[in-house]
């Protein structure tokens, strides 16, 4: 945990230091514009685009450091600790759940929502939650269906179908 | 006062409409259930279910009924979370840490009826102790704050962020860089004032040329919603840190609940457990007011205040009735609590109250001081529905709770993955693209593994609402002021808030001052 601690201030600190950097960017349309001189006042305007947002990142900064002071003195709790910050349950945990949603996501793109939930639900249920091959099927198969009328049915909100879209043609005569 | 009663009693006839009744009816259970299952609490029901009230305002027409379903969620969870405290030892959600305490042990005593009635009881007391106060202040509270101008909210903003800061009891710099953090991500897309865009991330690694245009961001043109990092932080982020230390080990205490046990229960609750929901229903409403504060601490103030005030004290978490009655009524009364600075003055108090402001501003309301004025056809039938929720919610909490008790027995391998999707495409139907879904996915992760290092969430989704109205009220100040910030402390209302709030944000340092001093007095002596 106390390395974990250590590198995720260094990785915000990182972060608030670009944060800042893109906060000071010009419009484009305006070449008169150098970087950093939106982030203070105008004169009859107030402050300028830039400056909320810069100022903003400049105090995220100074927290990071401070956490990274906090972590040196060794004053906060995940400072102290000797557990570490993702045991082998966690990592699994997170690469099979994370990388099963990340796999979701992915799979939305190519073959829609609704194939999409249905292979995520029955990797999910199947594989991880080692239930029987009915109850899988019957939640990995009724919830696109019932997402189905919900949505594109109902709220008439149509879901990407990716390249499963014309299996719906017939569906969409018949509902929409 | 006859206007008001005139105006609750309209609005309570609203609340009743057939419609509206049931959309309460819908909401509460929802909410019972959500708040019961470990892992879920009022905010998750509410930020993951908010999407799908866009079709409630469809076919209804008006703003009212959508929110008259997200506050009986809000309400339901309060009852919910009482029934895993007391069945499994998992509190279902913070708010009802401290009704474990006293409440599973008297489960494992073979008492849990006694504990569920009156936790459902207290719950309703405290409601509608909450409410009475609400009808009370409410419409005082908003007439006063008519006179606020840009100033004043400004300084009543910087007040609700220096509570998390001062009384919040995280790490300091890590609530800070929470705020911030919120704040500055919902300044991504256009200046509102100047036009200008603004972090959109064009090429997001422009420091090395060779890189530019490697990543499609687009998608930050139009901003980040609230609903991203709300959905992502409590539907994906919050979900994976349950099941990864919750680990399955999860066991539940069997009981039955019979109408003769009832009756009972009813009978040990009057005598026994008055005393708690009092000092609960009194104590919570008026924590749930603070910002940062809310239920959670009004539950956990309220348990020690009975403590401290009863006559057997030592019998306080070994299963003594009005140790589950005191935290039980606070909870609910600090829930309408919170409700009060977001209606009146437009300043959410917790998470939960930051998505019921971003629903209204969705369905076309501005939440401040000029609702009452301005939307009494939709003020007052929510008001009215608090009350019907109130009293569904405890007929439902004790007629269902032998229902509820199977539906706690769902493995959490079929909740979960029903969750991520259910977030996925609530998202996706709240903006139609696909962008904002990926981006609720990594905001989720992420949040993830910061909640793992002790990083509160809750300042950074409060943040994102509350930053589109803050920097405008921030710069129109300082415009009026030509850049002079003394404009927060001269003028009469912003001067005290801005002064408390600062106060607020230097008083763990002063904390810290305190204690160096009494010690070094202490040691004083002694050389």
């Amino acid at each position: 945990m106390r390395r974990a601690e250590i590198v995720t201030a260094i990785i915000l600190g990182i972060f608030s230091l670009y944060l800042m950097w893109k906060s000071g960017e010009a419009p484009a349309w305006d070449p008169s514009v150098a970087r950093f001189d939106n982030i203070g006042m105008i004169e009859g305007e107030g402050p300028a685009s830039g400056w909320w947002p810069f100022w903003l990142s400049t105090i995220m900064l100074i927290c990071s450091i401070w956490i990274g002071v906090n972590w040196w003195r060794r004053t906060s709790p995940p400072s102290r600790s000797d557990e570490v910050f993702l045991d082998a349950y966690g990592r699994r945990m997170l690469l099979l759940v994370g990388g099963g949603l990340l796999g979701f996501m992915v799979l939305i793109q190519f073959v829609g929502f609704y194939a999409g939930m249905f292979i995520f639900l029955f990797y999910y249920l199947f594989f991880l939650g080692r239930h029987s091959v009915v109850r899988t099927l019957a939640i990995s198969v009724g919830t696109p269906i019932f997402c189905f009328f919900f949505f594109d049915v109902a709220m008439r909100i149509v879901l990407p179908k990716g390249v499963t879209e014309p299996l719906f043609l017939p569906l969409y005569k018949i509902f929409l | 006062m006859i206007e008001i009663f005139a105006a609750l009693g309209d609005g309570v006839w609203q609340a009743l409409q057939p419609i509206n009744l049931a959309l309460a009816f819908i909401g509460v259970v929802v909410g019972l259930f959500v708040g019961a299952m470990p892992g879920l609490g009022s905010v998750n029901g509410v930020a993951i279910l908010l999407p799908f009230t866009f079709v409630i305002q469809k076919y209804t027409g008006t703003a009212t009924s959508p929110m008259i379903f997200l506050a009986a969620i809000y309400y339901g969870a309060m009852y919910g979370g009482a029934i895993s405290s007391i069945t499994l030892g998992i509190p279902g959600a913070s708010t009802a840490v401290a009704t474990t305490f006293d409440g599973r042990p008297l489960a494992l005593s073979g008492r849990a009826d006694r504990a569920l009635v009156a936790a459902a009881v207290a719950s309703f007391v405290g409601g509608t102790v909450a409410n009475l106060l609400f009808t009370g202040f409410a419409p005082a509270l908003a007439s006063v704050a008519l006179d606020f101008g840009n100033p004043e909210i400004f300084a009543l903003m910087l007040l609700a962020f220096a509570t998390f800061v001062g009384l919040g009891g995280d790490d300091i710099p890590k609530t800070i860089f929470s705020i911030c953090i919120g704040l500055v991500l919902a300044t991504v897309g256009f200046d509102i004032i100047s036009g200008e865009p603004r972090l959109q991330f064009g090429d997001p690694l422009d420091l090395f040329p060779a890189t530019a245009g490697l990543i499609d961001t687009t998608g930050f043109s139009h901003g980040i919603r609230f609903l991203v990092l709300a959905i992502g932080v409590y539907g994906i982020g919050e979900m994976i840190w349950t099941i990864n230390s919750s680990r399955g080990k999860i066991t539940m205490t069997e009981t039955t609940i019979t109408f003769a046990r009832i009756r009972d229960a009813l009978d040990d609750y009057r005598r026994k457990a008055w005393k708690g929901t009092f000092i609960g229903s009194a104590l919570g409403f008026f924590v749930g007011i603070l910002p940062a504060a809310g239920a959670t601490p009004g539950s956990l103030m309220s348990y020690g205040v009975a403590k401290m005030i009863s006559r057997n004290p030592d019998n306080y978490g070994k299963g003594e009735l009005d140790g589950v009655a005191a935290p039980e009524a606070a909870n609910n009364s600090a829930s309408t609590g919170a409700m009060l600075p977001m209606m009146t003055l437009g300043i959410p108090g917790s998470p939960t109250t930051a998505v019921l402001l971003a629903g209204m501003v969705i369905w076309g309301l501005q939440p401040g001081p000029r609702l009452f004025a301005d939307q009494p056809d939709f003020v007052w039938p929510l008001i009215g529905s608090f009350y019907v929720s109130n009293l569904i919610a405890v007929l439902v909490n004790l007629a269902f709770i032998p229902i509820f008790l199977w539906m706690l027995r769902m493995p959490f391998t079929i909740l979960a993955p029903l969750i991520f999707v259910l977030s996925v495409v609530g998202t996706f139907a709240a903006y139609q693209n696909l962008f904002d879904v990926w981006l609720m996915v990594l905001f989720g992760l992420g949040a993830f593994l910061l909640r793992i290092l002790d990083y509160p969430l809750a300042p950074a989704v409060l943040a994102i609402v509350l930053g589109p109205i803050a920097e405008p009220k921030l710069r129109q100040s300082l415009l009026l002021s030509d850049g002079d910030p003394s404009i927060f402390f001269t003028r009469p209302i912003a001067g005290p808030i801005t002064v408390i709030a600062i106060i607020l944000i230097l008083l763990p340092l002063l904390k810290i001052i305190w204690t160096k001093v009494k010690s070094s007095r202490a040691e004083t002596p002694a050389q």
